[in-house]
C-alpha cells in the first residue's frame, strides 16, 4: 500500500514542490473548465463534426495555428522563467535541474511544436487557395498529420507534471542522456514526442510536395505560382530529405536508452559523435525549415502592401533551390570544436558563407519591390519590414559563427544564443505574425485591429531587441549558454536585468496580440468582399472565409498574380457568366485520424515508461485503424448543384 | 478533388505486388538480423552484406510499393532521383569524412 502511493507521489510528482502543486491545480482547473463548458453548451457534437473529424485544409491549418500560439504562451512562459532566473547573480529562484529542464521543454517546444505548425499551419490556410484547388492531395492522410503533431505536443508536455521533464537540451547529446547519466523517463519523452511528430511532419512534407505538383489550376505553370507556395515546395522537399535522418537519430538513441544497446555509448564501443553528427544532418536543414516559409509570407506581404509585382520573382526561385541545396552541406557547423580537423572545419565554415549570398538576393529583392511602391504600412506590412534588419542582424552574426577559429570563441555562448534568438524570433516569429495578420481575415472573415496591431508589433519588437541584443555582449564576456546561475563580480548582472526586461515587454506584447484576437472577434472590422488587401494571388479571389470547396469553377490561370490580373480584365473568379456549376467532388470527414494518433499517444506512453503491453496495444491500435482505411470504400460526396449555387448566390458571384 | 486529367490507378484482383514486395523485405530484414545477431563473421563482412541488402531493400521499395516505373512525370521524377542521390552521398561521405577524425585522434 505505501509503496503504492509512494510510487503515485513520484510518478506525478508531488514531491517535487509548489510549482509542479500549481501546475496541476491550473490543468486540472483549465480541463475541468473546457469539459463544463463544451457540454454546458452541448458544443460536443459540433466539435467532433465541424473540427476534430475534418479533413478541410482550411481548418486543419486554424487548428494547427491555434496549437502553435498556445505553444508560444508555454515555450514563452518557459523563457520569462529562466529570464527571471538569470536577471540577477547568486539567484535560486530555480534550481539547477528545474533550470535544465525548462531550457530543454522551452527550445523543444519553441522549434518543434510552435514554428512547425505554425509554419504548416499557413501552408495549409494558403496553398491550396493560392493555386487554385479544392483541398489537398490527401486530404485524409494532412488529418493524420495534424493528430499526430497535436498527440506529441500533449505527450510532450504532459513531461512536465507526469514523471518529469526532459533536461538534456533540445538537442539531447549524448553521453549524458544515457540511462547512466539520465536515468527515468524525461529524456524518452523528448525521443518518443519528436518521433511521433517526425512522422507526420514527414507526410505533410509528401502531402505539399504532390499538392503543388499536381494539383495546380489550369495554366498555372510552376513559374506562375505565388512566390509563398514556391518557398513552402521547396520546403516540403527539405521536409522530405531531412527529417528521416532525425527518425534514424532518435530512434537509435531511444533503443539505447530502452533495450540497452550501444549505438552512442562509448563503454559499448558506440560513438556518441555520430548522434551528434546526425542530429545536425537534420538540425541544419530544420532551420530551413521554419525561415523558408516566413520567406515566403513576406515576399506575399511586401508586394501586396507595396501594390507591385514581386521584383526578381526567378532571383527568387532560384535562390530558395540554392539555399535547399546548400542547407544540407553545412550542418558541421553546429560542431566545430568537435576537431574534425581543418580540412572538414574549413570546407564547411565556407559552405555556410555561401548561404549568405541567395539569402541576401532575397533580401535586395524585398527593398526593390519595396522602392517606388506605393507602400502602406498596415500592422502585417510592420512585421514584414521589421523582419528585415532583425533577421539581418541574425544572419551576419551568423557568419561571424561560420568561422572556425573564431567559433572556438563564441561557442555554446550567450552570442550564440542571441544569434539564433535573432533568426527565429526576427525571421520565422515575426514571419509567422506578419502571416496572422495577413490571412486572418481569410481565415476568420474578421480583420484583426490595426491600432492594436501597432501597439503589438512596437512593444514585442523593442522588448526583443531589448532582451537579446545584449546577450551579444554577455557572450563576449564569458557568459555561456545553459548556466543556471552564476556569481556576482563579472559585471553580468545588470546586463542580464536589461535582458529580463526586455522579455518581460516582449511578454507585454504577446498579451496585446492575444487581447487584439479577443477585441476583433467581438468588434473587428468584418471582411465582406474576401479582398480586404487588395491582394494578387487567388486566395484573395474568393469569399472571407472560404467555401468548403474554395472554388465553385477552378479558374484558368493567365499569368502571374492571377487574382490581380483577373481584376484588371475585370475578369469573375467562375469564369465567363453561364458556365453552369457541375457536383463537385469532396473528401469525406473522418475520425480515425484522431483515434490513430491516440493509439500513438497510447504507444508512445508505453516506449515511455517501458510498459511493454501499452506499447503493444497502441502499436496494435495504429495497425488496425491503418487496416480498416484501406477497407473503406465511401471516402467521398459530392456537393450537389443547388447547394453550391446557395453558397455562390449568398456570396454574391452569381 | 480532382482537377485537371487525374488518373486513377484503380488495381483489380489480388495485391500480388505489395505481398511480395512486403515478404522480400521482411526476408532482407530478417538476414541482416540473422548476420548481426546470430553469425560470427568478422564486422567488415557484415557491414557490407548488411549494405548490399540494404540496397536491396531500396529496390524493392521503389519498384513493389512506389510504382516508380508507373509515373508518367518524368520531368520532375529525374531531377528528384539526382537530388535522392546527392543527399544520400553527402550524408554517408560526408559522415564518414567526418568522423574520420577519430582515427586521427586515437
Ligand atoms: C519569448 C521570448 C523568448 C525568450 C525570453 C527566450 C529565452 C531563452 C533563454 C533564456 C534560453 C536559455 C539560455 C540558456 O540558458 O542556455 C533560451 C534557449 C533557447 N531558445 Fe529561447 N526565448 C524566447 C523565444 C524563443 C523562440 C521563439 C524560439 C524558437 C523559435 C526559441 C528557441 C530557443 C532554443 C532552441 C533554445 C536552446 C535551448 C537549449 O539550450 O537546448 N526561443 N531561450
Ligand atoms: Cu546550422
Amino acid at each position: 500500500m505505501n509503496g503504492v502511493v509512494n510510487w503515485a507521489v513520484h510518478f506525478f510528482m508531488l514531491d517535487e514542490g509548489p510549482l509542479i502543486w500549481l501546475s496541476d491545480f491550473l490543468i486540472g482547473c483549465a480541463t475541468i473548465g473546457i469539459i463544463v463548458a463544451l457540454t454546458y453548451f452541448k458544443l460536443w457534437k459540433w466539435l467532433w463534426d465541424n473540427w476534430l473529424t475534418t479533413v478541410d485544409h482550411k481548418k486543419i491549418g486554424i487548428m494547427y495555428l491555434i496549437a502553435a500560439v498556445l505553444m508560444l504562451f508555454r515555450g514563452g512562459t518557459d523563457g520569462l522563467l529562466m529570464r527571471a532566473q538569470l536577471s540577477w547573480p547568486n539567484l535560486h529562484f530555480l534550481t539547477a535541474d528545474h533550470y535544465d529542464q525548462i531550457f530543454t521543454t522551452h527550445g523543444t517546444i519553441m522549434i518543434l511544436f510552435m514554428a512547425m505548425p505554425a509554419i504548416i499551419g499557413f501552408f495549409n490556410v494558403a496553398v491550396p487557395l493560392q493555386i487554385g484547388c479544392r483541398d489537398v492531395a490527401f486530404p485524409y492522410l494532412n488529418a493524420i498529420s495534424f493528430w499526430l503533431f497535436f498527440s506529441a505536443a500533449l505527450l510532450f508536455n504532459l513531461s512536465f507534471v507526469v514523471g518529469g521533464s526532459p533536461d538534456g537540451g533540445w538537442t539531447s547529446y549524448p553521453p549524458y542522456v544515457e540511462n547512466f547519466f539520465d536515468p527515468g523517463p524525461g529524456e524518452n519523452y523528448f525521443l518518443v514526442a519528436l518521433q511521433i511528430t517526425g512522422i507526420g511532419t514527414i507526410a505533410t512534407g509528401v502531402n505539399f510536395l504532390i499538392t503543388i505538383l499536381r494539383m495546380r489550376a489550369p495554366g498555372m505553370t510552376m513559374m506562375r505560382l505565388p512566390m509563398f507556395t514556391w518557398s513552402v515546395f521547396i520546403t516540403s522537399i527539405i521536409i522530405v530529405f531531412a527529417f528521416p535522418v532525425l527518425t534514424v537519430a532518435l530512434a537509435l538513441l531511444l533503443i539505447d536508452r530502452d533495450f540497452g544497446s550501444h549505438f552512442f555509448t562509448v563503454t559499448g564501443g558506440g560513438m556518441p559523435m555520430q548522434y551528434i553528427n546526425l542530429f545536425w544532418i537534420w538540425g541544419h536543414p530544420e532551420v530551413y525549415i521554419v525561415i523558408l516559409p516566413a520567406f515566403g509570407i513576406l515576399s506575399e506581404v511586401v508586394s501586396t502592401f507595396s501594390h507591385k509585382r514581386l521584383f526578381g520573382y526567378s532571383a527568387m526561385v532560384v535562390s530558395m533551390i540554392a539555399i535547399a541545396i546548400l542547407s544540407f552541406v553545412v550542418w558541421v557547423h553546429h560542431f566545430f570544436t568537435m576537431g574534425a580537423g581543418p580540412g572538414v572545419n574549413s570546407f564547411f565554415g565556407v559552405s555556410t558563407m555561401a548561404i549568405a549570398i541567395p539569402t541576401g538576393v532575397k533580401v535586395f529583392n524585398w527593398l526593390f519591390t519595396m522602392h517606388k511602391g506605393r507602400v502602406e504600412f498596415t500592422s502585417a506590412m510592420l512585421w514584414a519590414v521589421g523582419f528585415i534588419p532583425n533577421f539581418l542582424i541574425g544572419g551576419l552574426t551568423g557568419v561571424m559563427l561560420a568561422v572556425p577559429p573564431a567559433d572556438y570563441q563564441y561557442h555554446n555562448s550567450y552570442f550564440l544564443i542571441a544569434h539564433f534568438h535573432y533568426t527565429l524570433i526576427g525571421g520565422t516569429v515575426f514571419g509567422v505574425f506578419a502571416g496572422i495578420y495577413y490571412w486572418w481575415p481569410k481565415m476568420f472573415g474578421v480583420l484583426l485591429d490595426e491600432k492594436l496591431g501597432r501597439w503589438h508589433f512596437w512593444t514585442f519588437m523593442i522588448g526583443f531587441n531589448i532582451c537579446f541584443f545584449p546577450q551579444f555582449f554577455l557572450g563576449f564576456m564569458g557568459m555561456q549558454r545553459r548556466m543556471y546561475t552564476y556569481p556576482a563580480g563579472y559585471g553580468w548582472g545588470i546586463i542580464n536585468l536589461i535582458s529580463t526586461v526586455g522579455a518581460v515587454l516582449m511578454g507585454v506584447g504577446f498579451l496585446i496580440f492575444v487581447w487584439n484576437v479577443l477585441w476583433s472577434a467581438r468588434f473587428g472590422q468584418r471582411d465582406t468582399t474576401g479582398d480586404p488587401w487588395d491582394g494578387r494571388s487567388l486566395e484573395w479571389a474568393t469569399t472571407s472565409p472560404a467555401p468548403e470547396y474554395n472554388f465553385a469553377i477552378i479558374p484558368t490561370i493567365k499569368g502571374r498574380d492571377a487574382w490581380w490580373l483577373m481584376k484588371k480584365t475585370g475578369e469573375s473568379i467562375n469564369g465567363p457568366k453561364g458556365v453552369p456549376f457541375r457536383p463537385i467532388h469532396m473528401p469525406n470527414n473522418s475520425g480515425r485520424p484522431i483515434i490513430m494518433s491516440l493509439f500513438f499517444f497510447i504507444a508512445g506512453g508505453g516506449f515511455i515508461f517501458q510498459w511493454w503491453v501499452l506499447a503493444i496495444i497502441g502499436l496494435l491500435g495504429v495497425l488496425v485503424t491503418m487496416a480498416q482505411r484501406s477497407f473503406e470504400y465511401h471516402d467521398h460526396h459530392y456537393i450537389p448543384v443547388e447547394e453550391i449555387e446557395r453558397t455562390e448566390a449568398a456570396a454574391g458571384r452569381l | 478533388m480532382e482537377t485537371k486529367e487525374h488518373k486513377f490507378h484503380q488495381e483489380t484482383g489480388f495485391p500480388w505486388k505489395h505481398v511480395i514486395g512486403l515478404l522480400l523485405s521482411l526476408v532482407l530484414t530478417a538476414i541482416a538480423f540473422w548476420l548481426a545477431l546470430a553469425t560470427h563473421q568478422p564486422p567488415a563482412v557484415v557491414i557490407t552484406i548488411i549494405v548490399v541488402l540494404g540496397f536491396g531493400q531500396l529496390l524493392v521499395q521503389l519498384y513493389m510499393f512506389m510504382h516508380f516505373t508507373e509515373s508518367d512525370d518524368r520531368a520532375w521524377q529525374v531531377p528528384t532521383i539526382y537530388f535522392a542521390l546527392f543527399i544520400a552521398f553527402t550524408v554517408v561521405g560526408g559522415s564518414i569524412w567526418i568522423m574520420s577524425f577519430r582515427s586521427i585522434v586515437s
